[in-house]
């Protein structure tokens, strides 16, 4: 009996000299953490992509409490819903970001860029870049082995094994910017996704001469600057044999697209044109 | 018994079929590519323009920094354009293309053949010398010749290796330049002697040329200082590293260079040319590259101008055989495929090597089984398998623990293992990522 008691006293006594210091410690030792961090974080969409710059939700939601102007931090994948939210538990001014979208700016297929050599070495687009500038005659395009898909954390991505180029899948895209950072080609930019989704763009990087660029691949943009002329927004611009339309200014006529020559610039989600009515063609002609 | 490195090293098939092949010069080509970037460092700057008449041995582009050398015209004629031509990786690089006329060399350059022993300059004069005649270690790092020779203050030399060793498979052309050149090769070690103001140099020779060792051991004897040394036949004793721990037993720390032990490595064939810069006067404008492979009708070693392009050196040696899947540039251990046969060669090619699909093609990559053969070959006492995987899943502060720097990229590791891992294709990877944090946080 007198077992059972010391054993009950003993171990009690223990328990509660320990609770007592416990408790002493937890005061001093105390860290405040604003409730705040934990409310942002659960409105956050838990990804963990780093498509704000931050590694992770709960160091952006630290940043976004601690920040007295959240109007430059933006979380891609929650977009404007997200930040509203944000906003209204900390009452502040949230951005206002267009939504945004990775495009690809290649469109080097198999069929259109010829294969010159074959690379066995790691399937990594990372390693191959570091040896040598690619199995075609390109070497600015892209190298097919993938890297952007590996980075892609959202499903937004596959390769084609038909052109041997990555594609987007646009619903599925939150704009983190991941395979931005993994391609080591900057072949991938992310894009104002536009007006009903529509957007244009110039499907390629090449930076060499119009010459060797249309020999290495036939939809090349050779910098001919046809596009740069008709453009009546000024919203393209040709440097280094290369042009690029900045989508701030791009009101979507899509005049360049008419008079690429190599078809090197892109539409996308547009309506299919209309087939020139004869009479649009008497009027054209009578007025030339 | 030979002595040989202390860890790790492999011996792949020797092949040197192209061994007993002599040294023949090339005839000048109509047109030569000349890249203003042939050397490890900082382009340099052309000084030519388009439409300017250039002589053989002329400056055509100057050194822009310390760590950067002068490129000489290897042929004379008119400068046809500067532009971006293909380089060896596919990438468009800078060079100076040249249209020949004639092979009209600078009167300063002395084209005897006579051997001249006697060294007139001083120290200084030679380092000098060097920079100026754009001389860079032929062995293949292609690393500016005059910056090796200028140690940093505080830093003391007390030994030369010159590096005979030549232990890539069946690249010859350093064992012909010691068999045909052997005076020039001892006066131009007893030049770089006298530059580095030391009194012993060694000459490190792989066993499987017993000629040249007989034969340089005859000619030293008349040359204070030099000793030949035979070693084990071990790749990659080349290595700088290596060969120095071959030769005298001296181990380089981690991360530092050669002048740390108190020794200078410089290869045979830039010996060599220091010979010709200082003796002769003559810059660097041509070297000997072996031009090899099992079905090529006649593998050779041959005298050309840099910037020639490759595919005259393969038409030269019997023209390109049909089973040929891959040309490298260099040896096939450390050389690289090359994506067109038309790039020129540089300072820097010691050799191209044709070779048949089932010698180069690449086994499909299976498992780690966890066997080590990696780990026990490397000559750096490395864990390769570890840093492949630490450079797949990009932590670089571990990669850096784990040294990845100190790799040589020797791809023994690639070469003995048994589930044909692509181990050196990311440590490479990993060097470079790792590198670039490194220099970001010196800044």
């Amino acid at each position: 009996m007198s077992v059972v008691l010391i054993t009950i006293i003993t171990l009690g006594g223990l328990g509660s000299l320990a609770a007592v210091i416990l408790f002493a410690a937890a005061q001093k030792f105390k860290v405040f953490e604003d409730p705040r961090i934990d409310q942002v974080e659960e409105a956050l969409p838990a990804a963990n992509c780093g498509g704000c710059g931050f590694p992770g939700c709960r160091a952006f939601a630290e940043a976004l409490v601690k920040a007295d102007d959240i109007s430059t931090l933006n979380c891609p994948v929650g977009g404007t819903t997200t930040m509203s939210a944000v906003a209204g538990i900390l009452g502040k001014e949230a951005a206002q970001a267009a939504p945004m979208v990775a495009v690809l700016r290649c469109n080097g297929s198999c069929e259109h860029r010829p294969r010159l050599n074959n690379y066995q070495g790691a399937t990594s687009c990372a390693v191959a870049a570091a040896l040598y500038g690619g199995e075609t005659g390109c070497s600015y395009g892209c190298y097919g082995l993938g890297d952007c898909v590996e980075a892609c954390k959202f499903d937004a991505m596959y390769m084609d094994p038909e052109t041997g180029l990555p594609v987007i899948i646009e619903d599925n895209c939150v704009a983190c910017g991941a395979c931005v950072k993994a391609c080591p080609k900057s072949i991938i930019e992310l894009r104002k996704k536009g007006p009903k989704s529509r957007r244009i763009f110039v499907s390629c990087v090449n930076k060499d001469k119009g010459a060797a660029a249309k020999k290495a691949c036939a939809v090349a943009c050779i910098g001919c600057a046809k596009c740069q002329k008709v453009c009546p927004h000024d919203a393209i611009t040709v440097e280094n044999n290369l042009a690029y339309i900045d989508y701030d200014k791009c009101k979507l006529c899509r005049k360049c697209v008419e008079v690429c020559p190599t078809n090197a610039i892109h539409e996308i989600n547009f309506p299919p044109r209309k087939p020139k009515t004869e009479q649009e063609e008497t009027v054209k002609e009578t007025a030339e | 018994m030979l002595k040989t490195f202390s860890i790790g090293g492999i011996h792949p098939a020797e092949n040197k079929i192209s061994a007993a092949s002599a040294i023949e010069a090339l005839p000048v080509p109509a047109m030569v590519s000349v890249p203003i970037s042939q050397h490890i460092g900082a382009p340099s700057e052309p000084l030519v323009k388009k439409g300017d008449a250039v002589k053989v041995g002329q400056v055509i582009a100057k050194s822009s920094g310390f760590v950067s050398t002068n490129i000489h015209s290897p042929v004379s004629g008119v400068v046809d354009k500067i532009d971006d031509v293909l380089d060896a990786s596919g990438y468009k690089r800078k060079a100076l293309v040249i249209k020949t006329e004639g092979d009209d060399w600078d009167e300063s350059i002395d084209r005897s053949p006579n051997l001249v022993r006697n060294i007139s300059l001083s120290s200084e004069e030679i380092i000098k010398k060097i920079g100026e005649a754009g001389i860079v270690g032929l062995g293949g790092a292609t690393f500016p010749a005059h910056v090796k020779l200028s140690p940093p203050p505080g830093k003391k030399c007390d030994i030369l290796i010159i590096n005979g060793v030549e232990c890539e498979p069946y690249l010859t052309s350093d064992h012909r330049l010691m068999l045909e050149k052997g005076e020039e090769i001892l006066v131009g070690t007893t030049i770089l002697m006298k530059a580095l103001k030391v009194d012993k140099a060694v000459i490190g020779i792989e066993n499987n040329k017993k000629d040249a060792i007989e034969h340089l051991k005859n000619l030293a004897t008349a040359y204070d200082g030099i000793s030949i040394q035979p070693l084990k036949v071990q790749y990659p004793q080349g290595g700088e590293k290596q060969l120095i721990d071959a030769c005298i037993k001296r181990q380089v720390p981690s991360g530092k260079l050669p002048i740390e032990v108190g020794a200078v490595v410089q290869n045979v064939g830039t010996a060599f040319a220091v010979y010709e810069a200082v003796q002769k006067n003559k810059p660097l404008f041509e070297r000997v590259v072996t031009v090899t492979g099992v079905s090529l009708k006649k593998p050779s070693n041959f005298l050309v101008r840099i910037g020639t392009p490759i595919a005259t050196l393969i038409e030269a040696a019997g023209g390109l055989p049909d089973d040929t899947a891959k040309i490298v540039g260099g040896g096939p251990m450390m050389g690289k495929a090359l994506s067109s046969a038309e790039v020129p060669v540089t300072k820097g090619s010691s050799g191209i090597l044709l070779l048949p699909a089932e010698k180069t093609s690449r086994k499909p990559v299976e498992n780690c089984i966890r066997c080590s053969k990696c780990v026990s070959v490397c000559p750096m006492g490395l864990s390769p398998y570890l840093l492949m995987s630490l450079a797949q899943k990009a932590i670089w502060d571990r990669a850096e623990e784990e040294k990845i720097m100190d790799c040589i990229e020797c791809g023994s590791c690639s070469f003995t293992c048994p589930s044909s891992r692509p181990l050196l294709d990311y440590i490479r990877l990993g060097k470079a990522k790792v590198g670039q944090i490194m220099r970001t946080r010196t800044k």
